[in-house]
């Protein structure tokens, strides 16, 4: 659309351009300013709060952050649980969004109730505790990794994006060649469907990277603690473990907050990180992919 | 217009038996199986909630007690604070949650440039890919009384530093406002969707008529969008009982409690760090019912006001 624009509107446009960039920076600021803080040395970051670059560049908090066997112990952990717990969300959401996607599923419009139903009512915390609690899984990777595994959201737009991307033709084709159902949605519909399958990989491994409640409630054996409950005795509840205390022997107390503050800027880098990597190459289906599916469903 | 009759012809076979769709079926064993021992089952333990229950005894066998949990929970002096704490966050989470990413997916689509609108938008989605945890862990950063960024921009305009985190007036803000930063720009989402799919011509036509961009905005783009405003707007007060109680839980202090101290977060305390299953499994009844009534309720109302509602 190339029109000749109204004064009124070129001063809407860019009241909107600066405003929009505003609103950015004031998203991105906080994050950039992490990033700087890890690379800075604590002191000049008590002396200049506002960081627009990192001030006396120094790795001392990663390092710290790398000597801690604690979050060694968490990364491993997490990244277990999100690697297994991620393909079981997926496999099952799939296996359970193709059939609900075909129109001729008969039990379609049931099972369909059936899942949308706990998006409104669910048994809540306590009950579900003492399910896992009955199955044995508590205090077991098991737990984080079983429990949860259709998100009945993440199931409709994925049933709706199968609904409008696989040509019907193909599928009628297929069937003419002989094929089952289950090879039609290995051979015919998973090939087409890359972009939901990376949103949903997305979706889900961003969830269990990122969740802490059920591994505080369901996990007692420090051993099997993802990142993020080792990231709440760091960032929330102030306790360092080992790595910090050994460099605290002999400093006096401002010395030891400001190298707890640095390690605090580090972890929260080190652990966004494998966030961070799978973002960009995700991020292009955003709009295509789920959306749609999100509207419709 | 054959050819889509055709088409309709194979879209609803004839109907086929059971034994002929035994793969789908197969398909649905899993997620089904899953579905009912975690989402259902559970519903069934809410009977616990009636009953006292002790692991010794089991659901079943448990003694019933009738409503006698939710008789203790509505007469507690702490039943009032609670549940007006519970709404206080969760309106004002509603309040400014639902309008602001609609305004900003709107400032969005009105950008010309398609680098600097995708630029923005990519930045705005960030925030949400952070764990709460971390979320939290910068508020502390941030509004720290010592080494904050805020407070250090409040002592240059000649404040005295205020101690965000450590107070119960406060705490809602923080709260809510920290929350905005984080998701809403992944909000806008599901908006900038919806506007994809207005038809240019509209625009075009209602420029040569001489429309400025406020008024498209107002007569063309809300419009378009309306539907997807209502259905979001309904799914957000279905959970007006649930707040974010995650992040409460990891913001909760000693000098914020008088304000922080929500429904779920006391369900929590007593249910699973004082084991009183039965009472906190009653609480829990509770605080479901009220968020599937005010869904009932506002979907009812905006079945009569707009065209578009859940069911």
């Amino acid at each position: 659309m190339q029109f000749h624009l109204s004064r009124e509107d070129k001063i809407f446009n860019w009241i909107n351009i600066v405003v929009v960039g505003i609103i950015t920076l004031l998203i991105l600021y906080p994050l950039l300013f992490v990033v700087f803080a890890s690379l800075s040395d604590p002191r000049q970051i008590f002396d200049n709060a506002l960081l627009l670059w990192p001030r006396g560049f120094t790795l001392e908090g990663y390092k710290r952050v790398f000597d801690n066997p604690d979050i060694w112990m968490g990364f491993k952990n997490a990244v277990i649980y999100t690697v297994l717990g991620t393909a079981v969300n997926v496999i099952m959401t799939t296996l359970a969004a193709y059939p609900l996607s075909r129109r001729d599923f008969r039990g379609r419009n049931v099972i369909t109730i059936l899942f949308t139903f706990t998006m409104f009512f669910s048994g809540g915390l306590i009950p579900t505790y003492l399910v896992n609690q009955h199955l044995g899984i508590i205090n077991t990777m098991w737990v984080m990794i079983l429990p949860g595994a259709v998100s009945v959201y993440n199931m409709i737009i994925m049933r709706t994006y199968f609904q409008q991307n696989i040509p019907l033709e193909l599928e009628e084709s297929a069937f003419i060649d002989g094929a089952t159902d289950m090879q039609l949605l290995l051979k015919v519909v998973l090939p087409l469907s890359t972009p939901i399958i990376a949103v949903m990989m997305m979706f889900y491994g961003v969830g269990r990277w990122n969740g802490y409640f059920d591994a505080m409630i369901y996990l007692s054996d420090r051993e099997l603690f993802p990142l993020q409950l080792i990231l709440r005795e760091i960032l929330v509840q102030n306790q360092m473990g080992d790595a910090a205390n050994q460099a605290m022997m002999n400093s006096n107390q401002s010395e030891v907050n400001m190298i707890k503050q640095s390690i605090k800027y580090a972890v929260v880098v080190v652990s966004s990180i494998p966030v961070l990597i799978f973002y960009p190459i995700v991020s292009k289906y955003f709009e295509k992919g789920i959306m749609i599916g999100a509207i419709k469903g | 217009m054959e050819s889509s009759l055709h088409k309709k012809q194979h879209l609803k076979p004839k109907r086929k038996s059971i034994m002929k769709q035994k793969w789908l079926y197969f398909m649905m064993l899993l997620p089904l199986t899953s579905l009912i021992i975690w989402n259902y089952i559970p519903m069934y333990g809410i009977i616990i909630s009636f009953k006292d229950y002790s692991p010794a005894f089991g659901i079943m066998d448990s003694p019933w007690v009738g409503f006698a949990h939710f008789e203790r929970f509505f007469n507690a002096f702490y039943f009032w604070d609670v549940i007006i704490n519970t709404l206080r966050i969760s309106l004002y989470s509603l309040l400014v949650g639902i309008p602001l990413p609609i305004i900003l997916a709107l400032m969005f689509n009105e950008l010309r440039s398609k680098k600097y609108k995708s630029l923005t938008q990519t930045i705005s989605y960030i925030p949400n890919f952070i764990s709460i945890v971390i979320v939290v862990g910068m508020v502390t950063f941030f509004t720290s009384p010592v080494d904050g960024v805020i407070n250090t921009v409040i002592e240059y305009f000649g404040g005295t530093p205020i101690d965000f985190i450590g107070s119960a007036k406060l705490f809602p803000h923080v709260f809510v406002w920290s929350g905005i930063w984080q998701t809403v720009g992944w909000g806008t989402l599901i908006y900038t969707a919806a506007m994809s799919g207005i038809p240019q011509d509209q625009y075009e036509a209602a420029y040569l008529e001489g429309a400025t961009r406020m008024q498209c905005i107002r007569h063309i783009t809300i419009p378009a969008i309306m539907p997807t405003i209502v259905i979001c707007a309904i799914l957000a007060t279905g959970s007006v009982m649930s707040v974010g109680f995650e992040k409460v839980l990891l913001m909760q202090n000693d000098a914020n409690l008088a304000t922080s101290e929500v429904l779920s977060t006391y369900m929590y305390k007593s249910g699973i760090l004082n084991a009183e299953y039965s009472f906190s499994a009653a609480v829990g009844l509770f605080n479901n019912l009220i968020n599937f009534i005010v869904l009932y309720l506002v979907n009812k109302f905006a079945q009569k006001f707009s065209e578009t509602s859940l069911w």
